[in-house]
């Protein structure tokens, strides 16, 4: 049998992998398909544990189903917004979009 | 054995395509990937059981988030091109802190949940539950998003967050027309 601690351990790994991209990543759209890495972890932890500790009960699965709502509402503003600012500025690295910092 | 087996597979598949989402120097290989990375962790799901999840994950996922990507990848088409500088200045530093958080994660759950394998008593459903429970789990995850004492309220505001996300976006997207500005 699989022990939970697997799970936990694939889903920090997925994690830090997501978290590494958003940290070094230029590109916007790279540093949004990272963050989608990351809420890929959060499902798997939330499924597991779902699985090994209350399968009798839904709560854990219906977590799981907002999360991927959110997930999806994210991307969809995220991508727009990416596509916008590249029409108003020429561009989607990060460090360009500084509007606001001075 | 054949449980762990494709349990190291699964974690090969999605590990290994998610380091190449955020390597790869083409942002269109990297979209690619990321959707293969999507389907490895579907695969997870279906090893615990939550086969409505894993539909879930392939329709969502890989049917309308990695397909918003690649057409935004698409649409600043030229950043397809790989000649230009993937990474900033802090990547050594956020290999460094990605690792150390690993590190962190690792030791913390090492140390509430052995490690090796048969350490622990197993799923529950095979000694605990019967499997009735788990084949009728999609039908009471269906019931209790309507249900008034779990789940109604936040299904209800979840579809209305969809419907605000999608306003959102194409209004957000929407091109300036001349005489508007």
């Amino acid at each position: 049998m699989i022990p939970l601690s697997w799970y936990l351990l694939v889903a920090a790994a997925l994690f830090c992998i997501g978290l590494y991209g958003v940290f070094a990543r230029r590109n916007a759209v790279a540093i949004l398909m990272a963050i989608e890495l990351m809420l890929n972890a959060v499902n798997i932890n939330l499924v597991a544990f779902w699985r090994y500790v209350t399968p009798e009960e839904s709560t854990g699965m219906a977590w799981a189903v907002f999360v991927l709502t959110v997930a999806a509402a994210e991307a969809a503003v995220g991508l727009a917004l990416v596509i916008s600012v590249y029409r108003n500025r020429d561009s989607v690295v990060a460090d360009d979009l500084d509007l606001m910092k001075n | 054995m054949f449980e762990q087996i494709l349990f190291v597979l699964l974690t090969i598949i999605t590990l290994g395509s998610a380091i190449v989402v955020v390597t790869h120097r083409n942002l269109f290989h990297a979209a690619l990937a990321l959707m293969v990375s999507f389907a490895g962790v579907a695969g997870f799901y279906i090893t615990l059981d939550a086969g409505f999840l894993a539909a879930a994950q392939l329709l969502v996922y890989i049917g309308a988030i990695s397909i918003l990507i690649i057409f935004a990848i698409m649409m600043t088409r030229r950043l397809m091109q790989a000649t230009e500088q993937p990474f900033n200045s802090q990547r050594g530093l956020s290999i460094v802190g990605a690792l150390a958080s690993l590190v962190i994660m690792a030791l913390v759950i090492a140390q509430y949940w052995p490690i090796a394998p048969n350490s622990e008593v197993p799923m529950a459903s095979k000694t605990i539950l019967e499997d009735a429970i788990l084949q009728g789990s999609v039908a009471e995850l269906g019931r209790s998003f309507v249900n008034v004492d779990a789940f109604v309220v936040p299904f209800e505001l979840a579809s209305v967050l969809l419907l605000a996300a999608l306003v959102g976006a194409i209004l957000v997207a929407w091109p300036k027309t001349e005489d508007q500005t």
